[in-house]
């Protein structure tokens, strides 16, 4: 299933977060959106997923979720967004539950996610007994139990150290490499994206539209942090950046 | 917090004069400030007070018609419990306490719930609690006394309107301080809104409706008593309001200690169910 937008603007009262984005997330890729902050990147992850209805402009899904999808768009949240007082099994089962599946069905999505995830030891823990990186490995799990068409990854690894970080990209490579994902990655930061993205969209400071779209054709198992074609594209995607980072930076927020 | 003042870092002399190759050890300026459970010592505070009050009455220095000696009072509890009218004030109580407490609190919650939910609820209850929140219920019972009359009718109600509010307040708050988070997850994973508020609003707003159930359980043992001192022929407010009319202190001193254990015990069955529930935040 693909995921297009077309001319989507986005305001709050009178301010424009979001002017005139047009792009297309293709089945089996991952999208990565890159801008200075306070572009409208989470709130375009908000619009793509129904989370919030777009002012102006649609987001549309072109052609059927795979079978067996139980939620088409899935989130994966930066803070993880588990529930603390459900084991790491009860907060996949959370998402199962409105299904309806029967207790096998149930319990053998439960163990291949948490296989995939690496995560089988850790069934019976609670979120506080784990670390940063394993909660969003809880999460990632969880997202991945619905068998969702496109993953929406609103910065997932922004809240963790830099050591966690480069394991739990080697772990999306991984994922992905076993059953490519569609994805929409938010982030801000450039090394991710070059890492992970197939495509990497790069925002203006707000109100934000696209000022580049650039593909990435490396496979990703190929990105190693040595590759110096992943560190020239680094650098070009932040010089196209750097000005507006800077501008952004300087503003006073508004509302 | 003698701890504090016990820091070897006072005691270290300093040296004569600073030795280039051993150097100076760094001395020690941390610790403290991290208060551990010591269960005897609570213990031992009470023994050593009630120890020293049974002595000062033994020896004279405190006069048995102004506080009796704790064994006098223990002797007027044996006397009640033997008589068989402990159980009976004690019954008269608890139930009291347990109808009113039970129905203030769901009541609490129910209200409490559909105003942390709903805006409108919220616009229509909120006025309404903090305007009669403040009103001390024990002013209200003469009206309820004519409304629901002088037998338990009253009394149960004065409980229940005083468990009611705190736990409205306690309700609604804690479904405010509830992570948006989670609900927007609970969202973008298609949960239904009933699902939603009974998997995850209702246990994430847990230890806020406990901690109000706290305070709901130490109003009701208050008006309990206030109530049954207005009008009861049995109860332990009653008990100890015949008590101090008869000048009859080590009467006093039981039921007063009766209503002190009653506290407490309420308070532990509330920490066993926060044990219960609420083992996830340890």
């Amino acid at each position: 299933m693909d995921l297009r937008v077309e001319n989507l603007s986005h305001f709050y009262n009178d301010l424009e977060v979001l002017r005139d984005l047009n792009l297309t997330i293709p089945h089996g890729e991952i999208v990565c959106v890159i801008g200075p902050s306070g572009c409208g990147k989470s709130t375009l992850l908000r619009l793509l997923g129904g989370l919030e209805k777009p002012s102006k402009g649609q987001i549309l899904q072109l052609g059927e979720a795979p079978s067996g999808s139980l939620n088409p768009l899935t989130y994966v949240f930066q803070d993880f967004a588990l529930l603390p007082w459900r084991t790491v099994e009860g907060n996949i089962s959370l998402v199962l539950e409105p299904h309806g599946l029967s207790a096998e069905e149930k319990e053998r999505r439960i163990a291949d996610v948490l296989e995939r995830t690496r995560l089988s030891d850790f069934r019976k823990a609670v979120p506080k007994q784990l670390s940063g990186g394993m909660k969003q490995r809880v999460a990632i799990a969880r997202a991945l139990a619905v068998n969702p068409a496109v993953l929406l990854m609103d910065e997932p690894l922004s809240a963790l150290d830099s050591q966690t970080r480069e394991l739990l990209m080697d772990d999306l490579v991984g994922l992905w490499q076993r059953e490519p994902f569609t994805s929409c990655y938010i982030t801000h930061n450039l090394n991710e994206a070059v890492r992970l993205g197939h495509k990497v969209v790069v925002l203006s400071r707000r109100p934000g539209l696209i000022r580049e779209i650039v593909d990435i054709d490396i496979p990703l198992s190929e990105r190693d942090v040595s590759n110096p074609k992943l560190a020239a594209l680094q650098q070009q995607l932040w010089e196209m950046m750097r000005d507006e980072a800077q501008t952004a930076d300087m503003e006073l927020a508004t509302g | 917090m003698s701890d504090i003042s016990t820091q070897p870092g006072q005691q270290t002399p300093a040296p004569a004069a600073p030795d280039a190759a051993s150097g100076k050890p760094v001395s020690f300026r941390g610790g403290g400030f991290a208060p551990k459970p010591r269960k005897l010592v609570g213990l031992a505070v009470f023994v050593v007070l009630i120890a020293l009050w049974e002595l000062g009455s033994r020896s004279g220095v405190i006069s048995s018609l102004v506080l009796p000696a704790p064994s006098e009072a223990f002797g007027a509890f044996m006397d009640l419990a033997n008589s068989g009218n402990l159980w009976r004030h004690l019954s008269a109580s608890l139930q009291r306490l347990v109808i009113g407490f039970a129905c203030g609190v769901s009541l609490g919650l129910i209200f409490g719930t559909a105003a942390g939910l709903s805006s409108v609820a919220r616009a229509a209850i909120t006025p309404l609690v903090s305007a009669i929140f403040p009103i001390p219920k024990i002013a209200l019972l003469p009206l309820f006394i004519i409304w629901f009359g002088i037998g338990e009718g009253s009394k149960v109600a004065t409980i229940l309107f005083g468990c009611f509010f705190p736990m409205v307040i306690a309700t609604y708050s804690a479904i405010d301080n509830v992570d948006r988070t989670l609900i927007r997850m609970g969202q973008s994973f298609s949960l239904s809104r009933a699902q939603i508020i009974w998997k995850i609003v209702l246990p994430a707003a847990l230890p806020g409706i406990l901690s109000g159930t706290r305070i709901a359980a130490s109003i009701s043992i208050i008006l309990l008593v206030a109530a049954e001192m207005i009008g009861a022929e049995y109860g332990i407010g009653a008990y100890v309001l015949l008590a101090g009319n008869l000048m009859a202190t080590d009467q006093l001193i039981a039921g007063v200690a009766i209503l002190s254990l009653l506290g407490l015990t309420v308070n532990w069955l509330i920490s066993r169910l926060e044990n219960h529930f609420l083992g996830w935040r340890n």
